[in-house]
């Protein structure tokens, strides 16, 4: 056990699942000598050869549809999309050919593959890079979505992921990478696939976040603890498969939810998690459901993102507000 | 190498057994075609597509793979491909009256689904190409596609990975003249399909896909190059599509009847035919027990799909996860009570 940040505990976890099982592939753009734009994948070229770690032709189509392939001949691909934002550009062959050749099939071809790919806001980055785009494939039957905020985490999902024999799309926080340091084991260790964290204990109201979101909204909730409202934060950690109980439970107990996403308001997660809530547990509820997002534009150039994703201070703002409402 | 009148003007690769075993192939799914097209319009068959007018493209090319090791990536207009590599012709009929067990492609035989999203098994294609290479087999990997689905980005990127990575796969382009009722000359501004290859370090050739011993040793040459490690080829399989697109198709809105009629004219089975009788080895009598033979093997097979139950609700489920999220499990049980409860 030591202390790693999330970078640390992703790259450890694939060089251990590449020591284990020599089908274990990594390819994608920059992976091999530069270790990845982020070093997600620094040394594991080195340690494993230019066959196991390959740099890909800057083509997100073919590097995914390849992918698809090499899992089918037999391999175990973990495949790096630089960035989420790009993945419009392999689009078609996740949606309609990742998440559906095992159906298409019917079972012939399971496809055990791992699509990496950092996502999210908050650091600068050039355009197109930052959006936070998990409804689209939260809306594609066939992924597992998976989106951890600790390097535990991180560590112990990946490997569930590898080791899973369906495809899973793996978010990656690009403003955690290194941000985020936390205790990790330095052996393996796995996590199952669609189980809730919760990340902090309290009575009054439930913030249900994921990814980079679950971070600030525990920063948000020691502030609010300040201000005598005890707030349960949950970590989803897993968008497909959504732990439906998990989140029934803490709604159970509290009576009032604030989901946060960084993504823009319509048509997002939140709003999945949101009707889910009131399928499952609207007589629990005290207070309508707060939606806490971006707004619905286009994710702006950095000098302005602030304005854009939601922060700590708008999460305890708009929540004390809603306990005030709701008293 | 086979003119229209059946004279050979080369050393063929296949022997007659080999020709007669893949004439009767091209005159099985000419049958089935004629079959499944008049089952269509009775609304006893779904929309499809048939291979008429390609036979030759495609039976050429199969019959230089070992199914045994080698893979196809098919589109959806290759059945003759797609029975020699295993698949049971019941499988093709049921995916195309609907039912999603038609879909199933039994465990010995090394293809990919037939593909709907024009282009996309290619960069698949590549991939198990690729693959196989990196686990030490010798086995290759034909995908087909044609003259439309080339303006598609996923052609670019494979075969520029395929480059890269010598990938011992085969694009099998076949220049049928349409994309539904949009002609060659609006795909492309190039001469040729083939000389793409030079773009990518692949090797290209183009070869008279209505000539069955043309293409088949333009392929054998493609497959032993693959195998020996020399990685990829283009082939350009110039023929026609003298039917309908699909069965939905009209293609009296767009067709140039004088252009359709000369390909007519080169009927790749004819030649196929007139190359056999010139030997000897193929009379009006072996002809029509052939075709009787192959009706009665389409008959079996269109029987035993109309056979086969349809699916029930499940079918909506079954094989989308390998361990399913809790929500669809849940969802499949409501699925299946409210259906037997109607």
């Amino acid at each position: 056990m030591s202390e790693k940040t999330m970078v640390e505990a992703i790259r450890e976890c694939m060089r251990q699942e590449m020591e284990a099982n020599d089908k274990v592939v990594v390819i994608g753009e920059d992976v091999g000598k530069l270790g990845g734009v982020f070093r997600a994948t620094d040394g594991l070229q080195a340690q494993f050869g230019d066959q196991r770690v390959v740099d890909m032709p800057l083509a997100e189509g073919v590097i995914i549809g390849s992918g698809i392939g090499l899992a089918i001949s037999g391999l175990r691909p973990i495949i790096e999309l630089q960035f989420l934002g790009f993945g419009h550009q392999a689009f078609h062959q996740i949606g309609q050919q990742v998440a559906r050749l095992r159906f298409r099939s019917q079972g012939r071809h399971s496809l055990p593959l791992v699509i990496r790919s950092p996502y999210g806001g908050g650091v600068r980055t050039p355009e197109l890079h930052s959006d936070a785009f998990e409804a689209y494939y939260t809306h594609t039957p066939g992924l597992k979505v998976i989106a951890p905020a600790s390097a535990y985490d991180a560590k112990g999902l990946l490997a569930e992921a590898i080791a899973s024999d369906d495809p899973v799309l793996f978010l990656e926080p690009l403003k955690g990478y290194r941000l985020v340091k936390d205790e990790v084991p330095d052996e393996r260790y796995r996590i199952p696939l669609g189980k809730l964290r919760v990340m902090r204990e309290g009575t009054d109201v439930t913030l249900i976040a994921w990814s980079a979101a679950s971070v600030m909204v525990n920063q948000a909730a020691e502030e609010l603890a300040a201000q005598g409202i005890s707030a349960e934060v949950l970590d989803l950690r897993s968008l497909t498969p959504l732990d439906i109980d998990g989140i029934a439970a803490s709604v159970a107990k509290t009576g009032r939810v604030a989901v946060i996403q960084e993504a823009p308001l319509t048509g997002g997660f939140a709003s999945e998690i949101i009707a889910t809530i009131q399928e499952e547990c609207f007589y629990s509820l005290q207070a309508p459901i707060l939606r806490i997002t971006a707004p619905d534009t286009p994710y702006p150039l950095g000098g302005v993102e602030d304005y854009f994703v939601p922060d700590a201070a708008r999460v305890v703002a708009e929540v004390s507000a809603l306990m005030s409402e709701s008293a | 190498m086979l003119a229209q009148d059946g004279t050979l003007t080369g050393a063929p690769v296949m022997n007659d057994e080999q020709v007669l075993e893949a004439l009767r192939l091209m005159i099985l799914t000419r049958t089935f075609d004629e079959k499944a097209t008049a089952m269509q319009r009775q609304g006893r068959f779904g929309t499809f597509s048939s291979v008429r007018g390609q036979e030759a493209s495609v039976v050429g090319c199969s019959f230089a793979l070992d199914p045994e090791k080698d893979w196809l990536a098919p589109q959806y207009r290759e059945l003759p491909a797609l029975l020699r590599h295993g698949y049971p012709m019941e499988n093709f009929a049921l995916y195309f009256m609907g039912n999603p067990r038609g879909g199933a492609i039994p465990e010995n035989v090394n293809m990919l689904p037939l593909q709907i999203s024009l282009a996309a098994q290619i960069p698949q294609a590549t991939g198990v190409a690729w693959g196989l290479k990196l686990q030490g087999s010798d086995g290759v990997v034909v995908t087909f596609f044609g003259d439309g689905a080339s303006s598609e980005g996923d052609v670019h990127e494979s075969m520029n990975l395929a480059g890269v990575t010598k990938a011992p796969v085969i694009f099998f382009l076949q220049n049928n003249g349409w994309a539904i009722s949009t002609p060659r000359k609006n795909q492309t501004a190039a001469r040729s399909f083939a000389e793409r290859a030079l773009g990518y370090g692949i090797y290209g050739v183009t070869v008279d896909g209505n000539d069955l011993l043309a293409v088949h040793q333009v392929t054998a040459e493609a497959v032993a190059r693959a195998r020996a490690g020399e990685g990829a080829t283009l082939i350009e399989s110039v023929t026609y599509r003298t039917g309908a697109h699909n069965t939905a198709d009209d293609p009296s809105r767009y067709i140039d009847q004088a252009e359709l009629d000369e390909w007519v004219k080169k009927d790749p089975i004819e030649r196929v035919e007139n190359y056999l009788r010139a030997k000897g080895v193929w009379t009006d009598e072996t002809a029509q027990a052939m075709r009787d033979d192959c009706a009665a093997e389409i008959d079996a097979a269109m029987t035993k799909a109309r056979a086969v139950p349809l699916a029930g609700p499940e079918a909506l489920f079954d094989h989308v996860y390998v361990d399913p999220p809790q929500r669809m499990t849940a969802q499949r049980q409501s699925w299946i009570e409210r259906t037997a409860g109607a």
